[in-house]
């Protein structure tokens, strides 16, 4: 069997560790050695696919890939006969790191109070040790990008690589998104439950709440005007926190982060690129597929919410859902996939790309949507995203096709040209209890 | 003219209470007869009878005598009814009319997440154990006359209503009484007239019951309970319930009529008519159901409830839909709704349903007649309208000898109109309750159209004009000009004015009074000069106004769909079929193992053979060269097709059954059948150690919910453990238990008290009180029920199963289990299956150890292992929950798929009929376009029983239609809207979705949370 060497490496490391704690998967270390990969199946993440390649990467960087022929020699090489190659995998919006365990409030720092929150930076309040990490990154996602929660401006994100000892080292794009969570357009409805929730509210509630909404969306324009005339003024003026955290949004080094996804709060959505010139990214836009080709126009990207969600209306077609990548792809909007599921914290990204491609995308496609597209919506497509030359060394080997299920068994994965471990609690749990019951 | 001074001499004193014997006068006496006869008058008796020319007496209140060629009495205030017609007045069943509203109790009301449960009633004295069982109020002990309520009933045609207090599941009894101003003492026509339940808690603060089922599990308890209390005498004893006045009155209220309300419930569907009538049907009672509105979907299923109904006349109006994405939002069965509501009556009418109609949904008085015609429109006749209002209402409770016809001795309430009572043109003029009179609309009494020579005489002189009166709202004025003049006239008072030339500013004003045809006043003109005014009638002219005819546009209705929604079919429902599936890989889930280029044939529901090289002339052939073909999957965890999911107000509520409210129209049964799922076991939630009892289904999209159910299988009940049960999110648990500790000691008390209990049972029959509760726990103890119990760490798995070894049974399952690999072998040793996620961790702290290898584990020690979904998304992709395993433990694939079909079947107890290809066993197949533990691969048929109810083909036909059919209603609707009809805003069409409140469940943007009142401990 092809699992064996997993196997066999994981029984290897166990033994001679005997915690089952996560506390000794460590980071790994700078790549001293030159290697090569060979015999590969190489995708690129560009939708170019290299038969029989080989891929040679050094310091941390891509030198080669490309045929056998003519490839450079190496000190180690990986044989990766049979197998797949990717470019490492990125999560494009999650609170990793930022939530250990959704029902325990002192494991979460997602949302801080306050509606204007723009100074506030998830990077300071990343765990790089989190007990989900070695979980995500074992099916091949090695990048995630991490966002503050809560409402309206909640605060700046950060792109993490997942394989570090801290923040600091953890950091591989700061500060790259600022986030606003844009409240709904629709009335809810009365009656049941949510009629005795109002009534407890008292009547200031029963206002308009679509009108409220735009008056708070209004709240958030406003502030952004008078932060652009804040940056106009001169030197020496009382510093406003709030106000110097939107320079980098207005200087086009951050993108604005919208997180909707009704058609009208997108609609309104492109008031931002319009009114402020903003780099804006969608993230849900689960209607997207609806206003695909207004987006193309207005430069808008888009962070599509998972493909393993139900239809909007029982109308919908059944499948809508896993079909609404193809819209955004025919269209042309830049775009790429997610996977939000509060119960596995996104390690099934790959499958919902997988479905992504069975509903229309294509293989091909559907990769590109987890890797070189997440990699320019986020703004680090300089540095990865794809198996380049000159890109750096991000690659993840697997058994077979990494968007299928039964075939996805990622053996070897690198970020920046470190081996990382492949382990986590769950391989940990798992050798303890073939231990216990003698399951060879 | 002489008729108009009659009318108003009456109307003095009209509001003058009659005098009361015991009452003490204030003043002089001023008794009166009350005697009048409404002579020429077309007098419709009854819906059969129609007298022309007729003539009808009163006095004292009652009627006195009817019919042509009546004596009038001397004493008699003649009222002329010439071109005039009398009804009965109308009758409404399903009033709250003078009901004082009820009070919430301190501590009650709507549920407070962060408040604790209200275990126990807050009603002080010798009453029942439950706050929302309010057999205690009598609707005659708190009536009292409201003029404020009863004038828009009255000026709608009623004069009696059936009226009791809108509130709690037992609600008492509801009295007959009249709509007259009067002392409360002559109001009241029957004190006790019909008794009142519903599916609504009301204003019961209590925690129990918190969902439909539990409260249909305490309406099925309280008949036993009331059984019990009558025919046990030792029941009212210290050692039973000592003096229950809740169960003293539901005994006395059983030879009462019985009206039951199951659309007062937020998120009614058409179901809970069906779930009402049931109730009834156990314990020998038919009740009178408030119909919900939507009965036109299912009236086969009405009709079979053989129940009398009570129908509203609330048809929504047209949503707004001009703005597309507001469209968007509103789904095909909510515009279907609106299309078809209006049909409703005439539907129940065809039935042959039994029926009264009652204005007591209508938002806006107004709208009854207006909804009532559209009711006609679309099918209601005139007569069954009539006996609707009058006569059928008063026979059902009883008061046909008081009201409900023209019969002499009946009490005088009737009405007159200018014509056919239903006619768009006719005015309702008077309404006459118990002899007294009550204007609507008297200024219609007399057309006062015509030509008028207007003389007006000032200190200018005089001037004679010509006025030409159209309507009471419209006339012209021939002087100088034809000029139009701003008019009103409102049957006694009339005031104009106009200006005698064109584009003059000398606007004269006029105000004057009807003097018996013709009109004295005053006018002022622009300069300040007054002067008097006469105007005489010179000839009567038709009521030119009113007297257009609007032409009905054309009306095409779409037809109704089963079920009622997106997806549905409007023809017959699909059925099995001879299938022959050639040259498909065939996983068998059975030794055969996996079988390349194999045929299946399919027959009579069954499968008929497996084989190379099939043939059966009748068959349908379904090419299955490069596909696969599995069993269909079965989901042993599940919560799509349900009204309710949690009865979380207790601890233990083995009462409570999933089967009480299933719901066959739910969509996720459709989307499952496109993910290749069949069977899915129904789950009680996680909120309380011992739920509700579990209910089998098979997903046969369009049928109902009795032949939604897996016919004989071996019946289940869900348990719970750990971090749900305990309400960990709760920051105020006072609900016992709070500790893992606890949770045992929950499951070893309830045993013990079953223990007990079967012991009594058999010892006194009788005498022992039946707990429906400790039934299901017996049941359980006997083997005849078996349990799937929800669980997560190993301490709570194991301490479970020595609660159950020590009361001698198993659990049967044990669900989720995400710590199931930790204790595989003890498992085993007890006999458990396990049926888990493939992935989900690290939501809670119970979850901090799951791994995704625990199917792999608990599958080699030995067990037998289920993929499960818990989530109406995830069941869809169930096949590639399963592949995991081969991901995460290397499993082989056959084993893997194995684990969502034989092995979920084997847990079940139904692995004889289904869960592998194998002959002999129901047909419930999927064919799949690729292997199946890929995702590529999509399910492209599903067959159930032989039946193929998702066909991908067929599905990307129903997109075109679901959307020619919504393109329809949208268009209809914007014409509703540009014809100037009134419209609501366009309102999306929100799903309570209900879940089992383990998990964060990701809700889609019409989604809310369902979970009734039970506890806000989500995640």
């Amino acid at each position: 069997m092809k699992k064996s060497f997993l196997y066999i490496s994981v029984l290897t490391l166990l033994l001679s560790k005997a915690s089952i704690a996560q506390d000794d998967v460590y980071p790994a270390a700078k790549q001293s050695k030159k290697t090569a990969i060979t015999n590969a199946t190489v995708h690129v993440g560009n939708g170019n696919v290299i038969e029989n390649g080989t891929i040679v990467f050094d310091n941390g960087k891509i030198t080669y890939a490309g045929a056998a022929a003519g490839a450079p020699s190496a000190e180690t090489t990986i044989d990766a006969k049979g197998k797949h190659v990717y470019p490492g995998i990125i999560l494009p919006a999650s609170n990793l790191g930022l939530q250990e365990i959704s029902g325990v409030r002192g494991s979460t720092d997602v949302n801080e109070i306050g509606e204007l929150n723009p100074s506030v930076r998830s990077i300071v309040a990343y765990k790089a040790e989190s007990i989900v990490t070695n979980t995500i990154r074992a099916n091949g996602i090695l990048f995630a990008h991490v966002a503050p929660g809560g409402q309206l401006i909640a605060g700046q994100s950060s792109v993490v690589q997942l394989d570090a000892w801290n923040w600091e080292d953890a950091a591989y794009k700061a500060d790259n998104g600022m986030h606003f969570y844009m409240p709904s357009l629709l009335a809810r409805p009365g009656g049941g439950r949510f009629a005795a929730l109002l009534a407890l509210l008292g009547p200031q509630q029963s206002a308009d709440p679509v009108k409220a909404a735009l008056d708070r969306i209004e709240g958030v324009k406003a502030f952004f005007r008078q932060a652009k005339a804040y940056h106009q003024k001169d030197a020496g003026k009382e510093i406003n926190l709030k106000f110097e955290a939107t320079k980098a949004l207005f200087e086009k080094k951050q993108k604005f982060f919208i997180h909707c996804s009704q058609v009208k709060q997108m609609l309104i959505a492109i008031d931002f690129v319009k009114e402020f010139g903003f780099d804006v990214v969608v993230v849900g836009a689960g209607e997207s597929w609806q206003i695909a080709d207004l987006l193309k126009q207005n430069n808008i990207s888009v962070i599509l919410t998972q493909e393993h969600n139900l239809p909007t209306l029982d109308d919908d077609d059944v499948d809508q859902p896993y079909k609404s990548a193809t819209f955004l792809q025919k269209a042309g909007v830049l775009y790429c996939l997610n996977d939000d599921d509060p119960q596995n914290r996104g390690r099934n990204l790959v499958f919902n790309a997988g479905t992504a491609a069975a509903y229309g995308l294509g293989k091909e496609e559907a990769l590109k949507a987890i890797t070189s597209n997440a990699a320019k919506v986020l703004g680090i497509d300089d540095r990865t995203g794809t198996i380049e030359v000159g890109k750096d060394a991000n690659i993840v080997i697997s058994e077979g096709d990494i968007l299928d299920m039964k075939s996805s068994i990622v053996t070897n994965a690198f970020i920046q040209g470190r081996s990382i471990s492949l382990q986590s609690k769950h391989t940990q749990l798992f050798e303890r209890y073939k231990h216990k019951y003698g399951i060879k | 003219m002489r008729r108009l001074k009659l009318l108003f001499s009456g109307l003095l004193f009209a509001s003058l209470l009659q005098a009361q014997e015991t009452f003490q006068v204030n003043g002089v006496g001023d008794k009166r007869d009350g005697c009048y006869a409404f002579t020429n008058a077309t007098i419709v008796k009854d819906a059969q009878t129609t007298l022309t020319n007729a003539t009808l007496v009163i006095r004292d209140g009652k009627i006195v005598s009817v019919g042509n060629g009546v004596a009038i009495p001397k004493d008699a205030v003649v009222v002329d009814c010439k071109d005039k017609y009398i009804y009965p007045s109308f009758i409404d069943i399903f009033s709250d009319y003078g009901m004082p509203q009820a009070q919430r109790q301190q501590g009650g009301g709507g549920f407070n997440f962060n408040a604790p449960a209200q275990l126990t009633s807050n009603q002080k004295g010798a009453y029942g154990w439950n706050q929302a069982l309010k057999s205690d109020v009598q609707a005659y002990k708190i009536f009292t006359a409201d003029e404020a309520r009863a004038k828009p009933l009255r000026d709608m045609g009623f004069g009696t209503v059936l009226t009791h207090q809108k509130d709690g599941i037992l609600r008492g009894t509801g009295s007959v009484v009249t709509l007259a101003n009067d002392a409360d003492n002559f109001l009241v026509v029957k004190e006790k007239a019909a008794t009142h339940l519903s599916f609504n808690k009301g204003t019961s603060g209590q925690s129990y019951p918190g969902s439909l089922m539990g409260t249909i599990a305490l309406l099925r308890q309280t008949y036993l309970d009331a059984q019990w209390y009558k025919t046990n005498p030792a029941a009212a004893g210290l050692q039973g319930d000592g003096v229950n006045i809740s169960l003293k009155y539901f005994n006395d209220q059983q030879s009462l009529p019985q009206i039951f309300d199951p659309a007062d419930r937020a998120g009614t569907d058409f179901w809970n008519i069906i779930r009402a009538d049931r109730v009834g049907d156990e314990f020998g009672v038919q009740y009178i159901l408030k119909a919900t509105g939507k009965e036109y979907q299912r009236i086969k299923e009405v009709a079979a409830t053989k129940a009398p109904l009570i129908v509203g006349l609330n048809f929504p109006a047209a949503m707004d839909v001009e703005d597309p994405n507001d469209a968007r939002l509103v789904s095909l069965a909510d515009m279907k709704n609106w299309e078809l509501a209006p049909t409703n009556p005439a539907a129940i009418e065809k039935a042959g349903i039994s029926f009264v109609l009652t204005s007591a949904d209508l938002r806006d008085a107004r709208t009854f007649m207006t909804n009532l015609r559209k009711a006609m429109e679309n099918g209601l006749s005139e007569k069954a309208a009539m006996e609707a209002l009058t006569k059928t209402p008063a026979t059902w409770l009883g008061v046909y000898d008081k009201v409900g016809s023209i019969d002499n001795g009946k009490l005088a309430n009737f009405v007159i109109t200018t014509g056919p009572v239903f006619a768009e043109r006719t005015t309702l003029l008077q309404n006459w309750v118990q002899g007294k009179k009550y204007a609507v609309n008297e200024s219609a009494w007399t057309s006062v159209t015509g030509l008028y020579t207007l003389t007006t005489n000032g200190a200018k002189g005089t001037n004679t004009y010509s006025v030409d009166v159209k309507s009471s709202s419209s006339a012209t004025v021939i002087a100088k000009d034809t000029v139009t003049a701003t008019f009103s006239y409102d049957g006694k008072a009339v005031k104009f004015s106009f200006a005698p030339e064109r584009r003059s500013r000398n606007i004269i004003r006029f105000s004057g009074f009807n003097n018996g045809g013709d009109w004295n006043g005053m006018a002022e003109d622009a300069e300040g000069n007054r002067m008097t005014w006469t105007a005489k009638l010179n000839s009567i002219k038709p009521d030119t106004a009113t007297a257009r005819t609007r032409p009905t546009p054309p009306n095409r209705i779409g037809k109704t769909m089963y079920p009622f929604t997106a997806y549905g079919t409007d023809s017959t429902l699909p059925a099995p079929g001879t299938y022959l599936v050639k040259n498909a890989t065939v996983w068998t889930s059975e030794k055969e193992g996996k079988l390349e280029g194999t045929d299946v044939l399919v027959k009579g529901g069954k499968i008929a053979r497996i084989g190379k090289n099939l043939s059966d002339a009748s068959a349908t052939v379904i090419d299955g060269t490069g596909k696969h073909l599995t069993a269909g999957i079965i989901d042993e965890h599940s919560h799509i097709a349900s009204a309710s999911t949690n009865e979380g107000a207790q601890s233990v509520t083995s009462e409570v059954r999933m089967q009480d409210n299933l719901d066959p129209d739910d969509i996720n049964i459709y989307r499952q059948l496109s993910g290749g799922v069949t069977t899915s076991h129904i789950l009680h939630g996680s909120a309380n150690t011992i739920g509700g009892q579990t209910q089998l289904i098979k997903l046969r999209w369009g049928v109902n919910d009795e032949e939604l159910k897996f016919k004989n299988w071996d019946p289940f009940i869900k348990f719970a453990l750990g971090e749900n049960v305990k309400r960990t999110s709760s920051t105020s648990n006072n609900r016992f238990p709070d500790t893992r500790m606890g949770v045992e000691q929950v499951l070893t008390d309830a045993f013990n008290r079953a223990v007990a209990y079967e012991k009594a049972m058999k010892a006194d029959p009788k005498g022992t009180r039946r707990d429906l509760e400790l039934d299901a726990l017996v049941e359980i103890m006997n083997k005849q029920r078996f349990i799937t119990c929800h669980s997560y760490v190993q301490s709570e798995i194991t301490a479970t199963m020595r609660v159950a070894e020590k009361f001698g049974f198993r659990i049967n399952t044990f669900t989720h289990i995400l710590e199931g690999y930790k204790v595989a072998d003890k498992m085993k040793a007890h006999g458990a299956a396990a049926s888990t996620f493939s992935d989900w961790w690290a939501y809670k702290v119970e979850v901090t150890d799951a791994i995704p290898y625990n199917a792999y584990i608990m599958n080699k020690v030995g067990l037998t292992v289920a993929i499960n979904s818990d989530d109406a998304e995830m069941a869809r992709r169930l096949n590639q929950e399963a592949a995991k395993s081969v991901k995460y433990g290397g499993m082989s694939e056959e084993e893997a798929l194995k684990m969502v079909t034989i092995n979920p079947a084997k847990m079940l107890h139904v692995d004889d009929r289904v869960g592998s290809i194998k002959a002999g066993k129901d047909a419930d197949l999927v064919l799949w376009s690729d292997h199946p533990l890929s995702i590529y691969a999509k399910a492209e048929k599903t067959m159930v029983d032989g039946t193929i109810y998702f066909d991908r083909e067929k599905d990307a036909a129903m997109r075109k239609q679901v959307l020619a059919e919504r393109t329809r209603l949208i268009g209809k609707m914007v014409g509703e809207k540009r014809g100037g009809r009134p419209t609501m805003p366009a309102t999306p069409s929100y799903k309570y979705v209900h879940t089992c409140l383990d998990h964060s469940h990701k809700l889609g943007m019409l989604e809310i949370e369902a979970e009734e009142e039970t506890h806000g401990d989500n995640q």
